[in-house]
């Protein structure tokens, strides 16, 4: 068996009084595209990012590429990841597109993309530079590329943002409400960027609202509620004959009729 | 005489005498200024990223230097300093008055005072920028030295320039203040000029002139930078 992308076991986060997330385990497999569907609550985006520990689970394991992040206590009684140098490098293989582009403002569109892979993985800059001119091409924006972020619009830097992270040579591509923040006349521009990502074969986890994506494009297909995973399985599993019932609300609420 | 012979660069002209106050002004306001920059950093990385008990030292520091008269503090330092450093001297063998140099002790007053109010203005710019930013400067391994090096540092600058104007502002004015220990700066050579020729008006009335001088041309120079520093910045 190879080895999975990511492999979370036993996740659980709670902020304060609240259990966002009560314990969830999952295995990625290389070129596993899953969507990841929830009413806002449900612990979806936290889970995105207690991946790429943005935030810090508090208890359970994640384990990308085969190499499981190291904790060490703090002394609140919570835990921290052991080794910086770790975490950054295991951010470094996973590409974050976030629900508001987070392009950094003081950078052209061409400076976002070559910001990581010059500085970051300190690659030679005009190799970075012609990579990220190919991918800007390919999200489409290539004459956006001297820009700066303000002036584009919200599909356009949400397509910058997915080039950015794309320049990293990512070993997983995680999306966290990729379209929520858009203008729906600018959503289905992001959404095609998307699929030709997931046709390409990239492993990518997406925590959407667009049930019409996860339903076309997800090899897998999760449902959380209330901090535990209630549904899992293929696009027709989920979407044709839910057994959950809570499952079955969610998508009665969320489904065009 | 007239103003112009006065205040010309002939024999019996002030021109040359204020010129190199002018300059002495623009040198102790600017080395004031530096350390008040290096200084307001780091008290303003205090207080935003150190522990609890730096964080109010920091705090402390800040409230204590806005709340007491900057005379007081330039008094201070060149008296107290020159008085500590006479009794280091006559411990060690050397009789006499040994005084601080007057450049020296009020570019740090000065330079102390404006610390404050930068660590005020560099925080506040810290505040401005986007959250969400410094995330994904995470979410791609950037570590903390370099994301403050290629993404906090130079969006905290372009935020902090307009304050940083009014800060540099307080600066020059207070440089005027440091006239009472002796330095001959802008003030203290009008001082000297109206005393000797007993023709203070046209003297304070040029030193003003010469301050209104320099606070404009530095007011055009830090717009000139605002408006650089803030391409790409959608205005509302």
């Amino acid at each position: 068996m190879t080895t999975p992308a990511i492999s979370l076991k036993g996740i659980r986060k709670r902020f304060g009084d609240l259990e966002v997330l009560k314990g969830i385990s999952l295995d990625a497999a290389e070129g596993d595209v899953i969507s990841i569907l929830g009413a806002s609550g449900s612990g979806k985006s936290t889970l995105l990012r207690c991946i790429n520990l943005l935030e810090v689970a508090d208890a359970g394991d994640v384990v990308i590429g085969g190499e499981a992040i190291a904790w060490k206590p703090k002394r609140d009684g919570g835990r921290e990841a052991a080794d910086r140098a770790q975490v950054e490098r295991m951010r470094a293989r996973l590409g974050m597109v976030f629900q508001n582009f987070n392009l950094w403002s003081h950078m052209t569109v061409l400076e976002n993309v070559i910001e990581a892979p010059v500085h970051v993985q300190k690659r030679p800059k005009a190799e970075a530079i012609a990579e990220a001119e190919a991918l800007l091409d390919k999200v489409g924006i290539a004459d956006k590329r001297n820009h700066y972020p303000a002036h584009l619009s919200g599909g356009q830097q949400q397509r910058a943002a997915i080039a950015r992270a794309l320049a990293m040579h990512p070993r997983v591509m995680l999306f966290d409400e990729p379209t929520s923040a858009l203008d729906p006349e600018l959503v289905g521009e992001v959404l095609r960027v998307m699929r030709a990502l997931a046709y390409e074969g990239r492993t990518m986890l997406v925590v959407t609202h667009e049930i019409g994506f996860a339903r076309e494009v997800s090899d897998r297909v999760l449902f959380l509620h209330q901090g535990v995973i209630e549904a899992d399985g293929r696009p027709d599993e989920i979407f044709t004959a839910p057994k959950s019932d809570r499952l079955r609300q969610f998508l009665a609420r969320t489904m065009p009729a | 005489m007239g103003y112009f012979e006065l205040m010309g660069f002939g024999p019996k002209g002030w021109g040359l005498l204020l010129a190199q106050a002018t300059l002495m002004t623009i040198a102790v306001s600017v080395t004031a200024f530096a350390i008040g920059a290096v200084l307001g950093g780091l008290l303003a990385w205090a207080r935003l990223a150190g522990g609890r008990g730096i964080g109010i030292a920091a705090e402390t520091y800040v409230t204590v230097l806005r709340g007491i008269p900057d005379l007081l503090v330039i008094y201070l330092l060149y008296f107290g300093g020159s008085s500590v450093l006479t009794s280091v001297m006559r411990w060690l063998g050397n009789d006499g008055f040994v005084g601080v140099n007057a450049f020296a002790a009020g570019a740090i007053a000065v330079g102390i005072i404006s610390a404050a109010y930068q660590s005020e203005v560099y925080r506040g710019a810290f505040g401005a920028v986007a959250k969400g930013e410094i995330e994904a400067a995470r979410a791609v391994g950037m570590g903390r030295m370099l994301m403050f090096r290629r993404i906090l540092a130079p969006q905290i600058l372009r935020f902090a320039i307009p304050g940083l104007g009014n800060v540099w502002q307080l600066a020059l004015k207070e440089s005027a203040l440091i006239s009472v220990v002796g330095l001959t700066e802008i003030l203290r050579q009008a001082q000297v000029g109206a005393g000797s020729t007993r023709q203070p008006f046209v003297f304070f009335i040029t030193a003003a002139l010469l301050y209104l001088l320099l606070s404009t041309v530095s007011g055009w120079g830090f717009n000139r930078a605002e408006a650089a520093a803030m391409r790409g910045v959608r205005r509302a």
